[in-house]
C-alpha cells in the first residue's frame, strides 16, 4: 500500500517531553483528546494548540516524546488532526504509542526543515514493515516542497 | 553465535523463542500495573477492542496513586471507573493511600528474579532492580495485555554499566543514578538495557537498586537491571512464595557500549533545572536559596530516603525559616514504618507537611503544588518546566540528604558540609 501525507511543517525542537505535550495537571481533569488539544503543546508555546490545522506535521528534534508514558500524548495531536511525526529521534514509550495508535512516526534528519514548509511524503507501507525499514536505515529523506 | 544478555535470555524464555537484540517478539507476562493516570484510557481501548474478559485478571493491578487522594470531583470520577472495572473484573487495586503502584508491586513480591513485569508508568523500569525485566507500556498495550495476556516487544541492545569503588560519606545511589543520567543525556540509552554489573553492586541494598533502575528512564533506557544475589532473595523471603529462577547474562554476552562510574570518584549530584540530565556536581549549584523541600516519589519516598534525610535534619537543627518541607511516604508500608520508629513525630516536630502516600507533588497532580517563581529541591526523578504544576517554578532534583541539608540552611548546600 502506498499513501501520500502533505502538510505543513510545525518545528519543535529536541527532548520535547508528553509532560510538555499534555500536562498532566490537564489529564487528571479529563482523558478526552478533543477537550484536551486546546492544552496541546502549552509549555512549549502557549499560541501552538489555536494554530494547529489538521494535516500539520510535527517536525522535532531528538528524543521526541521522552519522559512519561502517557498515550494521551499521542492521541491528543491525533485528534487535532496531525497523523505524523518526523523526528530525528523518538523517545521509546512514544514510539510505540505511536505505532499503536496509527499516527506515523518517521525517525530522519529534519535539519532542513524550517516552520511553515510544505512535506509530501511518498510512503510505502507493507503490514508492519515502513517501520522496522526506518528503523533500520534510519529513513530516507522526503521531497520538500 | 555471541552469548545472551539478561534482556535476551528473560525475552526468549517469556516469547519461547530464540530471542536477540533487535528482534520484535511477543511474550507472555508476569504482571502488569496500570495507574489512575494510565487505566481510564486502557479501559476505553479494552472496549474498543472488542474485550470482555481480562483473560487473567490475577496478573494485573491498578494504582490509585497519580491522584492520591483525588482533589478535583473529575479526578474522583476516574478513580471510580477504575474501580468499577476492576471489580467486575477480578483485578486487584492498590487503593488511594496505599501507595505509589510501583513501590506496591515491589512489597508485595510481584516482582522475581527472571520475570517480565511491565506496567502503564514509565517508571516500571525500577522492576530491574529485582533482576526482573520491568518496561512501561502505553495504555493500548496495557488492554491488549489484559485481553491477550501478552505485549509486543523489541529486544533491546544493552549496556554495561560498570560501579565500581565505595561511595563515600553523604554520598547516595541517588547520586550514582543522576551521575549516570548526566553522563548518558536524555536519549544517551534510548531503546537499550541498562546492565548493572561492578565490584560495587552487593553493597547496594535493594531499595539502593530501585534508585537506580527507576532512574534509567531519565536516559532513555527500556530497562535497568541488576543481577539477583543473596540481598534479593532475602528481600523477597515473606514477599512471595512462588518459584523463581534468576537469570545471568552469559559470559560471551555481546555489549554494545560499557560504562564505568567510579563511586569513589563521586559526590553529591544537582540536576538543574528543566531537564534531568543537566547534571553538575551539587557544589555547582550551592548557595541557591530554596523555597520548598520535597521527599518522597518512586525514586525518593522510601524508608531508607527519610531516615537519610532526618539524620541531617536533626543535626542541623531543623527546618530553617520560610523553607516548606513536605513529606510524602512511597506507600503505607512505609508511612507505618515511619510511624512506629519515631520518624514521623520528629518529621512533625520540625514543621514538615506530611501528605497521603502517593506520587503526590511529583508531577502536580497531588499534594502541594509550588507558588510562582518559587525554588524546589526534591528527590524526585523530573524536573520537567510545569512539571509540578507551576512553569514558573524552578525545580532542582538531588538525594535526600542534600535535600534535607538545603531545607537546614535555605539554599542548596552539601550535605557533607551541613552536619
Amino acid at each position: 500500500m502506498s499513501i501520500t501525507l502533505e502538510g505543513r511543517a510545525r518545528l519543535l525542537g529536541d527532548d520535547v517531553n508528553t509532560d510538555y505535550i499534555i500536562a498532566s495537571v490537564r489529564k487528571r481533569e479529563t482523558i478526552d483528546p478533543q477537550v484536551l488539544k486546546q492544552y496541546m503543546l502549552e509549555t512549549v508555546d502557549p499560541a501552538f494548540a489555536a494554530s494547529v490545522q489538521p494535516g500539520d506535521i510535527i517536525v522535532a528534534g531528538r528524543n521526541f516524546g521522552c519522559g512519561s508514558a502517557m498515550e494521551i500524548a499521542v492521541t491528543v495531536p491525533y485528534v487535532a488532526g496531525i497523523r505524523a511525526v518526523i523526528a530525528r529521534t523518538f523517545a521509546r514509550t512514544y514510539y510505540r504509542n505511536a505505532i499503536n495508535n496509527g499516527l506515523i512516526p518517521i525517525e530522519c534528519d529534519t535539519g532542513d526543515i524550517s516552520e511553515g514548509d510544505r512535506l509530501m511524503m511518498l510512503q510505502i507501507l507493507r503490514a508492519g514493515g515502513l517501520v522496522p525499514f526506518f528503523r533500520e536505515h534510519r529513513g530516507f529523506r522526503q521531497e520538500i516542497a | 553465535m555471541a552469548g545472551k544478555t539478561i534482556s535476551e535470555k528473560i525475552l526468549s524464555a517469556t516469547s519461547d523463542s530464540d530471542a536477540r537484540a533487535g528482534d520484535v517478539v511477543v511474550c507472555t507476562l508476569d504482571y502488569a500495573l496500570g495507574t489512575d493516570g494510565s487505566t481510564p484510557m486502557a479501559i476505553d481501548y479494552f472496549n474498543e477492542m472488542g474485550g470482555d474478559r481480562v483473560s487473567h485478571p490475577e496478573r494485573f493491578a491498578f494504582s490509585l496513586d497519580h491522584y492520591s487522594p483525588p482533589n478535583s470531583s473529575n479526578s474522583a470520577r476516574l478513580h471510580d471507573r477504575i474501580r468499577q472495572f476492576a471489580l467486575d473484573q477480578g483485578i486487584r487495586t492498590f487503593e488511594v493511600g496505599e501507595g505509589i503502584g510501583l513501590q506496591r508491586m515491589v512489597e508485595i513480591g510481584w516482582c522475581l528474579p527472571g520475570g517480565l513485569v511491565v506496567g502503564a508508568d514509565s517508571h516500571s523500569v525500577t522492576f530491574g532492580a529485582l533482576n526482573t525485566f520491568g518496561t512501561g507500556i502505553g495504555s493500548s498495550d496495557l488492554a491488549a495485555a489484559m485481553i491477550s495476556g501478552q505485549v509486543w516487544l523489541r529486544v533491546p541492545e544493552t549496556t554495561k554499566v560498570r560501579l565500581e569503588g565505595e561511595l563515600s560519606e553523604g554520598v547516595y545511589p541517588k547520586d550514582i543514578a543522576l551521575a549516570l543520567v548526566g553522563q548518558l543525556g536524555q536519549e544517551g540509552a534510548n531503546y537499550q538495557t541498562l546492565e548493572f554489573h561492578g565490584s560495587a553492586v552487593p553493597t547496594l541494598t535493594i531499595d539502593d537498586r530501585l534508585v537506580v533502575s527507576n532512574l534509567v528512564v531519565e536516559a532513555g533506557a527500556k530497562a535497568g537491571i541488576f543481577m539477583a544475589d543473596a540481598r534479593t532473595e532475602a528481600y523477597l523471603i515473606g514477599r512471595t512464595d512462588a518459584a523463581y529462577t534468576p537469570v545471568d547474562p552469559d559470559a560471551d554476552a555481546h555489549y554494545v557500549r560499557e560504562v564505568v562510574i567510579d563511586l569513589s570518584q563521586l559526590g553529591p549530584q544537582l540536576a538543574r533545572p528543566h531537564e534531568p540530565d543537566d547534571v553538575v556536581p551539587l557544589s555547582a549549584g550551592a548557595g541557591t536559596r530554596v523555597d520548598m523541600v520535597f521527599i518522597g516519589t518512586c525514586t525518593g519516598g522510601r524508608t531508607r530516603d527519610f531516615h537519610q534525610a532526618l539524620e541531617i535534619l536533626t543535626a542541623g537543627g531543623g527546618v530553617a525559616p520560610g523553607v516548606v518541607l513536605v513529606v510524602t511516604p512511597a506507600s503505607r508500608q512505609v508511612l507505618l514504618d515511619l510511624m512506629l520508629d519515631g520518624s514521623l513525630e520528629r518529621f512533625t516536630r520540625m514543621g514538615a507537611v506530611l501528605t497521603t502516600p502517593g506520587c503526590g507533588a511529583c508531577c502536580g497532580t497531588a499534594g502541594v503544588i509550588p507558588g510562582d517563581g518559587m525554588t524546589v529541591i526534591s528527590t524526585a526523578n523530573r524536573n520537567f518546566k510545569a512539571r509540578m504544576g507551576n512553569a514558573t517554578a524552578q525545580i532542582y532534583l538531588a538525594s535526600p540528604a542534600s535535600c534535607a541539608a538545603a531545607a537546614v540552611t535555605g539554599m542548596i548546600t552539601d550535605p557533607r558540609r551541613s552536619a
